[in-house]
């Protein structure tokens, strides 16, 4: 699953050509009162890959995402994901399309159940619909899947205990992994996370980690937003830095920590912001470096697959999953 | 002062075809704002497109029973989606604005003399209660449930509004706990959430708006059919808010809430309205009027659909846990 | 709109106990949520208390309660009465030019029952009927006062049918005046626009208040209605017990600062320490704005009065005419609005004001004492209301319990056209609201002109849902 070929067609540089993009957006701008939020020239995002979109704060990263999500509307510019536009498209149909976000403040339903929660992400639920909702004999056999699907997925986010808990009995972090794990249900191809980490505490951080890497091994491809760019760097495969609505710079996150556009972006606009916890850091670097085997499943074998066993190397259970017990079916 | 007859009284209120249709339009407000979290406050318009639908199409069409219950079921569905296509995109205090505002324009358009011809303006429709009635199979005598007795006639009509009651309570049970209620239920939580695993929240949002004006429509007609006649000073705002207020009472995410919730509003309705006429008449109060003991009742029930929201906004049956607005 | 005018007897009666109610709400209070429950007993205690000098009700709140009880299956009341008392009755009140007119014979005839009155003093007749139904009116125009003729095109005798309540009304009207007359079209615009402005800026008062409210808590009040007419009311209270018209006003205005003052203290200052959501505070505004209600009709009965001076004189400009009031009314919103406006951009305090509006979060960091903002705010948007309520007194003209809840919806109109939350935005609304309002009617009936309005607001919102000065918001 370790594709080393370049990503970038022709060298780097904002505003790059891919070998493979999934979503190539154009001119798309969005301003808010005068102040341009988002102007974004060119971007594509590479498939299979994770892509990062980090800057600082007011950068336009959320307002990016909610733009091509169509969860809000550009002033102008067109977008494509997988060769189909996406301009003018309902969010909702762009999730269908099989491109799930999740949201910065954490979006789940805290007065469903955890698998309530994960069941409503489900796609191809006939109970969905008025006219069958009615009878349970239609939906029924669905409802099955889609519980065994959620169940899948609770253990491997390691929720499974919690399964008929409120969502707001949950933890901050576990609600970012419910969030994702819902996202999962939808069956993504590109899944875009909205800071995945933020509020999240360093015991989790690491296993969200974990689990972004995973979707990659599993065939999808991610972009998510991150406002700290030593978070990304070992899990990134590209970079995207933006800035005051632009994209300033992009590229291999080694190659773009030391670009000075990206330095000065930080510095420049946000002076306080923190380049390098290091202590931190390099415990988690040092765990993470053996993250290959933390990839589990292949790529052909999609999210439901039982012959996912467990998960490894998904570092120490946060304090909240303590109790989790290993699901071996 | 006859505590029996008090009771008795109270006792006719918890079967009366005004509380059935109470407790239906109410429990179409448990649907649009109890499982949807669709901040209706038109239900009163709703309950009046069914009722005029209904007393209209009967009276200057002349059209049968099942045609007229048809008709008034459609028109309340038109107004659904009409009020749903400017309003469901918006904000929850926006959507309130617009659908009290819809309530009022349908009951200003049924009042205005222009259209006295069809609506009877101000003095409103009568007779059109008679096809309801020729199918009446209660031969004629007095009937006796419990302590009460009744005609045929008003018997006829509890058992129609309450079988409709029962019906309408079952169709939301099944629906509520079908994928199709929980998908209401997330939006009433987070609709850009929902949206983002792929449902059109609109197209939701519209059937739920639907299927409580339907519920609201069904109401409307029963509600009008024992008086056998529609007036529009009926169908003012506090109508709505009396909904609220049963809704409250009962537990606003639940099935069963809204039906008790009505019974036990018109049960205390009642049972203060006997106390309180029975102490007047027997000197114990002196310093009220017949007319402002009715007054004080509506006190009361503004005083408590306030203590209620900030109280127990669960109601008697809800569960505080699954309540969206706690 | 028709409003039946009652005697002046009544008037008197009732002005005592509403005094009552509010000196007993404003009493101090823990700003608890034990506060809460004190106002839901104050109110309740004050009502009983309040009571006694208020027995009987005026002939046409007989009426109201009838509608009331319609939702209420009671035994209809009309089956207990005796024959020489009946509780169905044909009225109406005989006005002519000069003004009331007395001792007019009227006969009322029908349903196997003949009934003959004179009208009184104050031009109020009334014939009690054995039972609902069609009655023929007939004005004997012989007992007409000397040069006093039925207007053009008045039919006399005319039919009369029950509406479902125990009272029903007609007019006869008299003279020339109200003959309609011949205008050119722009005429009639102007005249419209010049009314509709008087509107609007009274309607912007009241609407400064709400968005203000809105503003700085994000609670939509729907009792903002009922402060509207406790204005009204308090001032026809004042004016009943002796006071001068204008010390009547001032007083209601001050009162009214003190409604708002003793609501945001008794009620919402407690919820929001409780972290009570928006939606459900609304919802706890519509328990208050009933509470209001009943208890204004309660004590005010539900007749409609007339303040001092509520007749005046038509001033005309060229070929537009306009009433002294209306024009008075004009001038005093005119001059309000622009104080507010000066206010609010001018001051620390209205600095304040904005600044809580924009972002309370960020407010209550820099130093600003949000909850002294806010406690001003429904001081202030009291204060307005109340002289919204006055104005609008005069405007319609008459005080009814539920004079507010009949603008409310045009006053949320009006702020809603404007963008939720923007003082500016609610004054143009409510100003286009108004002239909205008034010159429909050159094409509407009139009894429709409220709906062209509520129609715009709702085809605004589907165009443009932030309103004309509001703002986008930002998802996720």
């Amino acid at each position: 699953m370790n594709d080393e070929r370049e990503i970038a067609l022709g060298g780097g540089g904002p505003g790059c050509r891919k070998r493979d993009p999934i979503v190539v957006a154009r001119k798309v701008t969005r301003s808010f009162g005068g102040i341009n939020a988002v102007d974004v020239d060119y971007l594509e995002v590479p498939r299979h890959k994770i892509t990062a979109l980090i800057g600082p704060n007011g950068a336009g990263k959320t307002t990016l995402f909610n733009l091509l999500t169509g969860f809000d509307t550009p002033d102008s510019g067109e977008w494509e994901y997988d060769g189909s536009p996406l301009a003018k498209v309902a969010a909702y149909k762009v999730a269908r399309m099989g491109m799930v976000r999740t949201f910065q403040l954490t979006k789940v339903m805290g007065k469903l159940t955890v698998m309530e929660n994960m069941r409503l992400g489900a796609t191809n639920q006939p109970g969905e619909s008025l006219a069958k909702a009615l009878f349970k004999g239609i939906w029924g056999a669905r409802e099955k899947e889609v519980t065994a699907q959620a169940e899948v997925l609770l253990a491997k986010f390691k929720l499974d205990t919690m399964r008929d808990e409120y969502a707001a009995s949950l933890s901050g972090g576990q609600r970012k992994l419910l969030e994702m794990a819902r996202a999962l249900m939808v069956r993504p191809r590109l899944v875009m996370l909205d800071e995945p980490m933020a509020g999240v505490n360093p015991a989790l951080t690491q296993s969200l980690l974990d689990h972004i890497k995973n979707l990659k091994a599993e065939g999808m491809t991610v972009l998510f937003v991150e406002h700290d760019m030593h978070m990304v760097r070992h899990i990134a495969d590209w970079v995207v830095v933006m800035a005051e609505g632009r994209i300033v710079a992009e590229g291999p996150p080694s190659t773009v920590m030391k670009d000075q556009a990206v330095i000065d972006a930080y510095l420049g606009a946000h002076h306080d912001v923190d380049l390098g916890d290091s202590t931190g850091f390099e415990r988690l670097e040092e765990e993470l470096a053996h993250d290959d085997e933390s990839v589990v499943g292949t790529a052909g074998e999609g999210l439901i697959g039982h012959t996912i066993t467990e998960l490894h190397g998904a570092g120490e259970p946060g304090p909240a999953t303590v109790h989790a017990e290993e699901k071996k079916p | 002062m006859d505590f029996g007859n008090i009771l008795i009284n109270a006792f006719g209120e918890l079967i009366s075809p005004t509380t059935a249709a109470y407790a239906l339009a109410a429990l179409g407000l448990a649907v649009h704002f109890g499982y949807s979290g669709l901040l209706n406050f038109g239900q009163a318009g709703f309950m009046a497109v069914g009722a005029y639908g209904y007393a209209i199409s009967t009276l200057t069409f002349g059209a049968p029973l099942p045609v007229a219950v048809l008709v008034a079921l459609v028109s309340s569905v038109v107004f659904a989606i009409v009020l749903g296509i400017p309003t469901l995109r918006l904000r929850a205090d926006y959507l309130a604005i617009v659908t009290i505002a819809a309530a009022e324009i349908v009951r200003y358009i049924v009042t205005t003399n222009g259209l006295t011809e069809v609506t009877g303006s101000a003095n409103g429709l009568a007779a059109f209660e008679g096809s309801f009635y020729a199918l009446n199979p209660f031969p004629q005598g007095v009937y006796n449930i419990g302590p009460l007795g009744m005609s045929e006639r008003n018997l006829w009509i509890r058992v129609v509004a309450w079988t409709i009651v029962v019906l309408a309570c079952l169709t939301v049970w099944l629906l509520m706990r079908s994928p199709w209620g929980r998908v209401l239920k997330g939006i009433r939580e987070d609709e850009n959430a929902v949206r983002a695993l792929g449902k059109n929240v609109y197209a939701y949002k519209m059937q739920a708006l639907v299927i409580g004006g339907i519920l609201g429509s069904f109401a409307g007609i029963i509600f009008t059919l024992p008086r056998g006649a529609v007036q529009p000073a009926n169908y003012a705002t506090e109508l709505t808010f009396f909904l609220y207020t049963c809704l409250l009472l009962g537990g606003m995410a639940t099935v069963l809430g809204p039906v008790i919730g009505a019974m036990i509003f018109w049960v205390v309705l009642s049972l203060t309205q006997g106390l309180l006429y029975g102490a007047i008449e027997i000197g114990a109060i002196t310093f009220l009027s017949n007319v402002q003991a009715g007054q004080l009742r509506y006190i009361l029930v503004g005083v408590a659909l306030m203590l209620l929201m900030v109280f127990r906004p669960q109601g008697v049956l809800g569960n505080k846990k699954e309540l969206a607005f706690a | 709109m028709i409003e039946i005018t009652s005697s002046a007897s009544v008037e008197i009666r009732l002005a005592r106990p509403t005094v009552e109610v509010y000196t007993l709400i404003t009493q101090p209070m823990p700003a608890r949520i034990g506060g809460m429950l004190l106002l839901a007993l104050g109110v309740f205690a004050s009502v009983l208390l309040g009571a006694p000098t208020a027995h009987s009700s005026p002939p046409s709140a007989v009426s109201v309660t009838q509608r009331a009880s319609q939702v209420t299956p009671a035994p209809a009341p009309a089956e207990s009465a005796a024959p020489e008392n009946f509780t169905d009755r044909v009225s109406g009140v005989l006005r002519g030019v000069d003004g009331p007119l007395g001792g007019v014979t009227v006969t009322v005839s029908g349903n196997g029952f003949d009934g003959e009155t004179t009208s009184a003093d104050n031009g109020f007749w009334q014939i009690g009927v054995p039972e609902q139904g069609t009655y023929e009116v007939l004005l004997d125009e012989n007992s007409l006062p000397e040069g006093v003729e039925l207007a053009e095109g008045q039919a006399n005798p005319r039919t009369v049918t029950f509406a479902g309540t125990s009272n029903a009304t007609t007019l006869f009207l008299f003279g020339e005046g109200i003959v309609s007359q011949s205008t050119s079209f722009w005429d009639d615009l102007a005249e419209r626009a010049v009314a509709g402005f008087s509107f609007g800026l009274l309607l912007a008062l009241s609407a400064v208040g709400l968005s203000l409210i809105f503003g700085t808590t994000g609670l939509t009040n729907f009792a903002h209605g009922e402060m509207v007419t406790a204005g009204a009311v308090l001032t026809f209270a004042f004016a009943a017990v002796g006071m001068p018209a204008p010390v009547a006003i001032v007083l209601a205005v001050l009162g009214g600062g003190l409604l708002g003052y003793v609501q945001d203290a008794g009620l919402w200052k407690p919820l929001r320490r409780r972290g009570t959501g928006l939606v459900p505070m609304m919802i706890v505004s519509i328990g208050l704005a009933l509470a209001l209600r009943y208890i204004i009709q309660f004590n005010f009965g539900g007749a409609t009065q007339q303040l001092p001076g509520s007749q005046s004189t038509a001033i005309s400009f060229g070929s537009v005419s306009i009433s002294q009031n209306n024009l008075t009314s004009l001038a005093v919103s005119l001059v309000v609005i622009l104080g507010v406006g000066f206010l609010l951009l001018r001051t620390r305090i209205g600095k304040a004001t904005r600044a809580v509006s924009d972002n309370p979060a960020l407010a209550a960091a820099s130093g600003i004492d949000v909850d002294a903002v806010i406690r001003i705010v429904w001081v202030a948007g009291g204060m307005l209301a109340a002289l919204g309520g006055i104005l609008w007194a005069y405007y319609r003209p008459g005080v009814s319990y539920n004079m507010g809840q009949q603008i409310l919806l045009l006053i949320f109109a009006g702020v809603v056209l404007g963008g939720l939350g923007t003082v500016f935005g609610a004054l143009i609304g409510s100003v286009l609201v108004g002239l909205f309002v008034e010159i429909s009617t050159l094409w509407l009936q009139a009894d429709l002109k409220y709906v062209g309005a509520l129609l715009i607001m709702i085809l605004v919102l589907l165009f443009r849902p932030q309103g004309i000065l509001g703002r986008r918001e930002r998802i996720g």
